[in-house]
């Protein structure tokens, strides 16, 4: 992140180690994500109590009716802003790309405008743990906590384990925004940009994976 | 090529051979200061040496205790609870603290000389690597004196490790311990496969790399892949233990076998981690020592590269004994046998580097032929177990115990020693004594195989696997008896290897460049190395430059020899030294402890660590340059 990050040192492959590493921790976490989809897979349905995602259930005990618990319409539209965030995040390494060159219009200057595109891409990772924040608000409000049943304890916890991933990634997406207004990113910070997004893009796609998994098929 | 032999080097390359009076050994002397900030590879793999030597001792000790507590029936030496602690620590020491990391020793120093790299890829990363692993050994080790020390085996198996039935903080420590451990270990993963793909000297093609590299390059892969299973095991347990969730409450529906599946999805892995680096070792050491390069290379790395891959498909053989079904038997039975045939080409081509060569007995050469032979004695008893209905005879006995040290020990740990006796020169610039080395050597195979051997026959007598004592008059007095012997012979020598450690370390006769005339590129620099490893960066030609290079290794080489100019003179930058990955390290250690002193602490050490990464990595590493 300093100024140094144009290197010249040998490098066997012509690559930067960084964008090597960052493969190879892309790589480690499909691993800690699959232990946890696969987890929630398993114990789908083994839940001795409810309530359940995608059925009512009747506690016998008090007769209280708990309806399914999942929100389908909000989180789809949840995985929609995640999904445009990362929209956002291509237009603003492109930005950071072609920062310097001549913008003839407004439509060029609006696409080469890094601060706009990292700001949207932060606003909608927010947006994203904002729809998140109220989905366990409510779940819990309706019964299920991460102590309930075998579902709540699955549910929260991979969910919670994205979350967590989304928000390290605006925590880093705001800190490349304070740079951008400190002293303004450049060509030369691309690959720094281009770490984050990688990051960024591999967060959304483990969530289309936990969104059709977990909410869409039943 | 293939029978190159190193007399045959014509005369005007030999100055490259060992050189008959050694230059004198120049050390840098360092500060406290200097050691808690450095960035140098081959100061963090000086640290790793020294703490996993550390650890090994107290596994070592451990071990001690359990083969006394064990050397006649209805001994009382220690209490049960107290046993219980010492095996669990016994194996969480030695697999996570003291071979691993001794491992990690050799990567760190040699993986970056093997492949002519003046440093790692990310030398702080690598900084901070090693004081986790410091900071997490001590959180998982300081307990047991208190007699508070995890105790539930080293594998934790659930619903015992739940709060339900471990109450205690015991189990606390091993599940976060294990989470810290595994943090340092990802983090080496990465930086190593970085540094092995992207800071090759040109020429050093991905076939011309030391197998010692090769089989690095290979465990990394199976780190970064396998400890994240672990981490969520560990994690699934962790929310178990602390916030009520129930990931294995069987009667809210959870499933004990998953903690199985999951922990051994890492742990069969982990059984390559732990042995592939010690392969890669006593690769390097018997070419050396036969005066002959590695017999059967490219197959050599093939079938490390196919012990990898494999290693991930057969952890269910762990888990026989709890009633799989034939079908899931019947293929994890295959996959384990399969993992054999490669196994057994490298031993096999062991066997052949040796069979045409000109073999020297040293003490490194002796304990690289011992894990060998002790290897396959291991490996033999370990494919007997991948056939369900004997395993099922076997599982939790003693037999066991003899088959997983015999693998352990006789291969890990011998093949270490085997790198160590080769390497000593390169860390500290002296020779370890050869005497004291050969006596260390014997007297480690003999009481190895006293203490392991007879485990085979007191587990086919049904002694059980963490017995805590026995009665008599079950035919298990006289091996157990022969055993702690052997314990004790272990102790004696470990005790030499010791004292020659630390003699030599001071006044070993100076070693020079290449000692063993030795043919890979670690030798063609001064011992020790100067802190840019290399005055200008190789350009490789073959596998072993300095036994059938061209006058471009031969040119390198000679120009590396001369030590004594500085970084600056030459003009290599060097990266800074710096405190903040040390304070990382601590901060995320006080962050996990808020898990057992109070939630507060989380949120202080989160916070702590963050500040600390935005210190690392807002700060430069190293002087501009251009």
């Amino acid at each position: 992140m300093s100024t140094a990050t144009v290197s010249h040192h040998y490098s066997s492959t012509g690559l930067e180690n960084r964008k090597i590493a960052i493969w190879a921790f892309i790589g480690s976490e499909c691993m800690l994500f699959v232990s946890l989809i696969s987890t929630y897979l398993i114990y789908k349905d083994r839940s001795v109590v409810g309530p359940y995602p995608h059925t009512p259930w009747t506690d016998p005990s008090t007769g209280h009716v708990y309806h399914a618990i999942l929100n389908i319409p909000v989180t789809s539209a949840s995985t929609f802003i995640l999904l445009m965030s990362s929209l956002a995040m291509v237009l603003a390494l492109s930005a950071v790309e072609n920062k310097g060159k001549p913008q003839h219009n407004l439509g060029e200057r609006i696409l080469g405008n890094s601060k706009l595109w990292l700001f949207m891409t932060a606003l909608l990772g927010l947006g994203f743990l904002g729809c998140q924040a109220y989905e366990f608000t409510s779940f819990v409000n309706e019964g299920l906590t991460i102590k309930t049943n075998l579902f709540g304890s699955t549910f929260f916890t991979l969910t919670g384990f994205h979350g967590a991933h989304v928000t390290a990634g605006v925590i880093w997406i705001l800190t490349m925004l304070f740079i951008d207004f400190k002293r303004g990113l450049g060509p030369s910070d691309a690959l720094n940009v281009d770490i984050m997004a990688l990051y960024w893009h591999f967060v959304d796609v483990i969530w289309v994976a936990i969104f059709t998994l977990v909410y869409l098929i039943r | 090529m293939a029978t190159t032999v190193i007399d045959t080097i014509p005369a005007h390359l030999k100055p490259f051979v060992p050189s008959p009076t050694p230059a004198t050994v120049t050390t840098e002397k360092s500060t406290i200061w200097g050691w808690l900030t450095t960035t140098d590879h081959k100061k963090i793999g000086t640290l790793y040496l020294f703490t996993a030597l550390f650890f090994f001792l107290v596994g070592g000790l451990e071990a001690e205790i359990i083969r006394a507590q064990l050397g006649g029936p209805n001994r009382h030496l220690v209490s049960a609870e107290t046993y219980n602690q010492i095996f669990t620590m016994h194996g969480t020491t030695m697999i996570f603290l003291a071979i691993m990391p001794l491992s990690a020793a050799f990567f760190n120093f040699i993986i970056p000389l093997q492949i002519g790299a003046r440093d790692v890829a990310f030398p702080r990363l690598n900084a901070f690597s090693y004081w986790v692993y410091l900071f997490g050994g001590l959180f998982i080790s300081i307990p047991i004196l208190f007699g508070h020390g995890p105790n539930g085996g080293w594998f934790g198996y659930v619903p015992l490790t739940t709060r339900a039935y471990s109450a205690g903080i015991n189990i606390d420590f091993w599940v976060i311990g294990l989470q810290i451990l595994g943090i340092s270990s990802l983090a080496a993963g990465f930086n190593f496969i970085t540094t092995i793909i992207n800071l090759r000297a040109p020429g050093m093609s991905l076939m011309r790399m030391p197998v010692f590299t090769w089989m690095a390059f290979v465990v990394q892969f199976m780190v970064i892949l396998a400890f994240p299973v672990i981490t969520i095991a560990l994690f699934f347990l962790m929310m178990d233990r602390f916030f009520g969730t129930q990931f294995y409450e069987v009667a809210a529906g959870g499933d004990p076998l998953l903690w199985q599946h999951l922990f051994w999805i890492f742990g069969h892995p982990e059984v390559y981690i732990l042995i592939l680096p010690a392969f890669g070792l006593v690769s390097e050491v018997l070419p050396t020592f036969s005066k002959k390069p590695l017999f059967g290379y490219p197959v050599m790395v093939y079938s490390g590269i196919l012990i990898g891959f494999l290693g991930f498909g057969v952890w269910a053989h762990h888990m026989f004994a709890v009633g799989m079904g034939p079908v899931a038997d019947s293929v994890f039975g295959v996959t384990t046998m399969l993992i054999a045939i490669p196994t057994g080409v490298k031993i096999f081509n062991w066997i052949g580097t040796i069979a045409q060569g000109q073999f020297k007995a040293t003490s490194a050469s002796l304990f690289c032929v011992g894990m060998v032979a002790l290897f396959t004695i291991g490996g033999i008893s370990g494919v007997m177990h991948s056939s369900p209905p004997a395993d099922l005879q076997q599982t939790d006995s003693y037999f066991i115990v003899a088959h997983f040290h015999y693998v352990m020990f006789g291969g890990s740990i011998m093949g270490l020693f085997g790198g160590i006796y080769y390497y000593f020169p390169k860390f500290f610039g002296r020779l370890l004594n050869e005497k004291l080395g050969k006596w260390h050597f014997w007297l480690t195979f003999i009481g190895m195989n006293l203490t392991f051997f007879p485990m085979h026959f007191s587990g086919m007598l049904g002694m059980p696997r963490r017995i805590y004592t026995y009665d008599a008059g079950q035919g298990w007095e006289v091996f157990n008896h022969i055993s702690t012997i052997g314990a004790y012979l272990l102790a004696v020598a470990t005790a030499i290897f010791i004292y020659n450690f630390f003699k030599s370390r001071v006044s070993g006769p100076a070693a020079g460049p290449n000692p063993w005339g030795a043919g890979t590129l670690e030798w063609t620099i001064p011992s020790p190395p100067p802190v840019y490893n290399f005055a200008v960066l190789p350009t490789v030609t073959s596998r072993y430059p300095l036994w059938e290079g061209k006058q471009a290794d031969i040119e390198g080489a000679r120009i590396n020899q001369q030590s004594g100019k500085t970084a600056e003179q030459l003009g290599i930058v060097i990266p800074y030294s710096t405190i903040k990955p040390l304070l990382a390290a601590a901060f995320m250690i006080i962050m996990f402890s808020g898990l057992i002193v109070g939630h507060w602490l989380i949120l202080v050490g989160a916070a702590a660590t963050v500040l600390a990464l935005y210190g690392w990595l807002t700060s430069p590493l190293e002087p501009e340059h251009h």
